[in-house]
């Protein structure tokens, strides 16, 4: 067995894949050659993903303080002031319950990783302009949500060391093993409910909320 | 770009056809249009359908037609331009991060029109040019690639029809029915041809090392998407595709290249596909974590939920394809898995009292979507049409109850619950949900 095949045992991977592998690993070359080797620049240059263990995280740093003229310059307008979000952008802050009628995630009732917003912001954010913050605003931006949800206290810095460190609130609060199928549904053909029991319940008959499924667009009636 | 392919709908047209009877061509020569024609005909009390019916000849009958070339990239008949991608404006917070939906109401044969299906956006619709587009591999590799769209086009190429469903599909639902229409209800999924090279193929060529296990992927767009994929799946049965319905991607579906995660839900399909970096934990983006996860009642959620569990609708009739009056109707669906081919199709017209074996139409294809089919003979009583999905795994699609009573009513994705459309006495059919 060589080392891949030893590699891939070990985590659990089928035979399929060994196969799959098999053939280039045991050339030790390419088999078609297309293409070009990406030189470190250019890997570094792409490569921006964070993991919670901090692998990916650029150097620098930022504090809550920072964040906050950050967040009022680039964040406010969508997100609002405390993060409560304006119309329909995400709201960022808040500790209320996740059961209910209606819970309402956060950052901080939510998230299971504080990498996850740098990951997010410096790749995603702002909205109309992603990549236009250095690496120091990010951390600063980071700091400052972290702290609106008072996950972190206000003279928190952020930067390679501290962020993996943080413990979000929700950090347990997922499973990650997908317990599905978790309905057990038989394929009953006759008798299979008691007709006085089939009643509706709820109906869309009456209600507003269906834009027009003919013709243009509501946005191109004229008004 | 090619200038001469305009993204142009068709000219809607709200009062459709209206042809003109030889008797009136005088008039139109006189230098009526065809909407005064019409009028006039209305006036006294003919039908317009009629003046193309026999014995009447229509005037396209009667004269020549635009010739080859008129249009150099073909679109539907204007009377078509009521088919179209449709969105519900107060669901999300801009049309740039946002969905639309597939007319599925119109859609004839398992493939989606690459013109009508549906578009989820994070960003917006990036305008990449290929000869610029480059797709980086990286991470415990053997050895790092940078490919262009040439040479990704070099390597051996495959071709498979698989569905893509956003996970909230019917997300709206869960509390209660909302929408009245079979578009916005199901409408965020499409099934395509796909032609592009196996990911098992590009990783052979770069080799993995010690501990790969997870693939991040990547895309060009504004959000730069980014979703973990282990690392068995890519090498099971995904895709790095540049072609749908025998064309170029659309932009709309990740010009010039996206991924294809065949069953799983649409969003690990990274669209505008720039990079995959091979690693040996999953990464947690946002889209795994604050997104793309179920609240459960108990107010945990569950996160890399990948794959769509088996799920079917009647297509007609449904809201906007009523029935009008008794007599001999064919219901029509589409029924789809995940985990692979449809198994069998029941249908019910009493609410799931008793059922009824659809007939499925071929092909029957795994992860694609399937056509089924049943005979119905409607007396015009009120009847309450399900169709329910078994795959080859034998799993059972579930009743809304029923998955209510596992997951509760907060986990937005996922709902791939049993269908009810209530057909009146009228014929008229409304989305309604059972006890």
């Amino acid at each position: 067995m060589s080392s891949l095949h030893r590699v891939l045992a070990a985590a659990g991977l089928g035979t399929a894949l060994l196969a799959a592998v098999a053939g280039a690993e045991e050339r030790g070359a390419p088999r078609y050659g297309y293409g070009t080797v990406p030189t470190p620049e250019q890997i570094a240059g792409w490569a921006i993903a964070v993991r919670p263990d901090g692998q990916g995280l650029p150097p620098g740093r930022g504090s809550v303080e920072q964040g906050a003229e950050v967040y009022m310059q680039q964040c406010a307008a969508c997100h609002g002031t405390f993060g409560e979000g304006e119309g329909r952008y995400p709201k960022l802050a808040g500790e209320g319950s996740l059961t209910g009628e209606r819970p309402e995630p956060t950052v901080g009732n939510y998230w299971p990783f504080a990498t996850t917003l740098f990951d997010y912001i410096n790749r995603a954010m702002p909205f109309p302009a992603p990549r236009s913050l250095s690496a120091e605003e990010v951390y600063a931006t980071v700091a400052y949500v972290l702290n609106l949800n008072n996950v972190v206290p206000a003279e928190f810095v952020a930067d390679r060391d501290s962020l993996p460190k943080v413990r979000m609130p929700n950090r347990d609060g997922f499973l990650w093993q997908d317990p599905r199928p978790d309905t057990h549904e038989q394929a009953c053909m006759q008798d299979c409910r008691k007709p006085e029991e089939v009643r509706i319940v709820s109906t869309a008959e009456g209600k507003t909320l269906t834009p027009r499924t003919t013709g243009p667009l509501d946005t191109e009636m004229p008004q | 770009m090619a200038a001469d392919r305009r993204d142009v709908r068709p000219e809607f047209h709200p009062q459709g056809f209206a042809p003109v009877s030889p008797q009136r061509r005088g008039l139109l020569r006189a230098g009526l249009g065809l909407g005064a024609g019409s009028a006039l005909l209305a006036g006294r009390g003919l039908r317009a359908e009629e003046v193309a019916s026999p014995p009447a000849e229509a005037p396209y009958s009667l004269s020549l037609g635009p010739g080859v070339v008129d249009r150099v990239y073909g679109q539907p008949s204007r009377f078509e331009a009521g088919v179209i991608r449709r969105n519900v404006p107060w669901l999300t917070a801009s049309p740039e991060t946002s969905i639309s939906f597939t007319p599925l109401q119109h859609q004839q044969g398992i493939i989606t029109p690459s013109g009508v299906f549906f578009e989820r956006y994070h960003a917006g619709r990036p305008t990449v040019d290929p000869s610029e587009h480059r797709l980086m591999i990286h991470g415990l590799v053997d050895r790092p690639l940078l490919l262009t769209m040439e040479d990704l086009r070099r390597f051996p190429s495959v071709s498979r029809i698989h569905f893509i469903e956003c996970p909230a599909n019917g997300g709206m639902e869960w509390r209660g029915a909302q929408l009245n229409s079979l578009q916005f209800t199901h409408g965020m999924i499409g099934c395509a041809e796909w032609t592009g090279v196996k990911l098992s193929t590009l990783l052979e060529e770069t080799g993995l090392t010690r501990g790969a296990k997870w693939v991040l992927a990547e895309g060009a767009d504004g959000a730069h998407m980014n979703r973990s994929i282990p690392l068995e799946k890519c090498l099971d049965d995904c895709l790095v595709v540049y072609g749908q319905n025998g064309e170029a991607l659309r932009p709309e579906q990740g010009y010039p290249v996206r991924l294809l995660i065949p069953g799983w839900q649409g969003n690990v399909n990274v669209k505008w596909l720039r990079r995959l970096e091979i690693g040996n934990q999953p990464w947690f983006t946002r889209e795994e974590t604050s997104k793309y996860t179920e609240l459960m009642p108990d107010g945990r959620a569950r996160g890399f939920t990948w794959p769509l569990y088996a799920k079917s609708v009647i297509t007609f009739p449904c809201p906007e394809m009523p029935a009008k009056g008794p007599g001999i109707y064919e219901i029509r669906g589409f029924a789809w898995s995940g985990l692979g081919k449809v198994a069998q199709v029941d249908v019910s017209l009493d609410g799931g009292v008793n059922w009824q074996r659809a007939r499925l139409q071929e092909p029957v294809l795994p992860k694609a979507l399937t056509r089924f089919t049943l005979e119905w003979r409607w007396d015009g009583r009120p009847a309450l049409l399900q169709s329910r999905a078994v795959d080859e795994t034998g799993f059972v699609q579930p009743t809304l109850a029923a998955l209510r009573r596992v997951r509760g009513t907060n986990p937005i994705y996922n709902k791939n619950a049993i269908q009810t459309w209530q057909v009146k006495a009228d014929g008229t059919v409304f989305n309604v949900q059972l006890a």
